[in-house]
């Protein structure tokens, strides 16, 4: 079977920090920064991006649309 | 695979729609608001009726939806957001005309309208935001605040003797004969999304059929004064057992 592997892309100035991404991503792929955005607010990230599998469901719950999903079948 | 080379425009599956405008929303870290926002003009987009659709914003927290929904759009006084809609809808009638409504807005200042309008069977979508309370002014106790739930103005947690029962106006309008369509959605978890998103289609596809009505039970992290995960935690856990998801009125001919 084909592996996949995916990437996200967070648009880092629109993100809230609102965490409602990462119990909705099933391989634990996200985190939040220390640092904080130009609001002030800790951004999410890829902490663990070699899990990531493209399924989207964290672009899918996220508020504010910030979150761009990347798949490719190796 | 180097990441870079995942990292492709060939290789996006998912990226914001640009029914959506450029602005950054104007609601609090992980309010509902967004996702629906998002998940309507997603719909519009895949049933390419941007230059069709016509949205009536009300007064709340959503008074601001005309600058993040690229459609034609008008803001309503507070509740008359279905009496806009049904002028528009009956003299642009090839139009696809909505309201997005927070629950102050549609069960309190605008029953109503609400009613009357659900009841002619006016040829209009109704998004309701039920988040139990009032977001933008405070987080004053709403008519769907349920019994218990704190709230500015029932700080104690409302009580059924002195303030009066939460109102569950989607079942109401679901008796009416005008409504086509009546359903009960969520948007914390990406299947509830996903769910709430074929619920909006259907609703924008039908509306002349007679008026669709989508409630989403919502969070509102600032008036309930928790994160936005422990809001989606207690709103599954409290808010679920009284406003139960799920159609409530089904065309027969609804082919699942
Ligand atoms: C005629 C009138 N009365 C009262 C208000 C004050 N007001 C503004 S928003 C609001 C309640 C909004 O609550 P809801 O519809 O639940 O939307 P949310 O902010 O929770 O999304 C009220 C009472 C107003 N703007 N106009
Ligand atoms: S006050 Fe509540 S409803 Fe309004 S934007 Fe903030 S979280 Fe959302």
């Amino acid at each position: 079977m084909a592996k996949v592997k995916g990437a996200i892309v967070v648009n880092i100035e629109k993100c809230k920090g609102c965490e409602v991404c990462i119990p909705a991503c099933l391989q634990d792929v996200i985190g939040l920064t220390k640092e904080v955005n130009g609001k002030g607010y800790h951004y999410t990230f890829m902490d663990k991006p070699d899990a990531c599998t493209g399924c989207m469901n964290c672009a899918i719950v996220c508020p504010d649309g910030v979150i761009t999903v990347y798949r490719v079948k190796e | 695979m180097d990441i870079k080379d995942i990292i492709q425009e060939k290789n996006i599956v998912y990226k914001r729609t640009d029914h959506l405008t450029d602005k950054a929303l104007s609601f609090c870290p992980g309010c509902g608001h967004g996702t629906v926002h998002r998940l309507l003009m997603e719909v519009v987009e895949e049933m390419n009726i941007q230059s069709k659709t016509i949205g009536i914003a009300p007064v709340g927290c959503s008074v601001l939806a005309y600058e993040f929904m690229n459609v034609d759009m008008i803001q309503a006084a507070h509740g008359r957001a279905p009496a806009l809609a049904t002028g528009i809808k009956r003299l642009n009638p090839d139009k696809y005309v909505f309201t997005y409504q927070g629950d102050g807005d549609l069960a309190a200042i605008g029953t109503a309208e609400t009613i009357h309008a659900s009841n002619r069977g006016e040829k209009i979508t109704i998004i309701f935001i039920n988040n139990g309370i009032y977001g933008m002014t405070g987080g004053q106790m709403a008519p769907t605040t349920l019994i218990g739930m704190k709230a500015s103005t029932c700080p104690y947690g409302r009580d059924a003797e002195r303030m009066g029962n939460p109102l569950k106006i989607t079942e109401l309008v679901a008796q009416l004969p005008g409504t086509y369509f009546v359903t009960r959605q969520a948007v914390h978890t990406p299947n509830h999304v996903r769910k709430a998103k074929k619920a909006i289609r259907f609703a924008m596809e039908n509306q002349n059929n007679g008026l669709c009505f989508v409630e989403i039970v919502s969070n509102c992290p600032s008036g309930w004064k928790m994160t936005p995960n422990q809001s989606n935690t207690w709103m599954a856990e409290n808010m679920f057992p009284f406003y139960p998801l799920g159609d409530i009125k089904v065309p027969e001919k609804k082919v699942v």
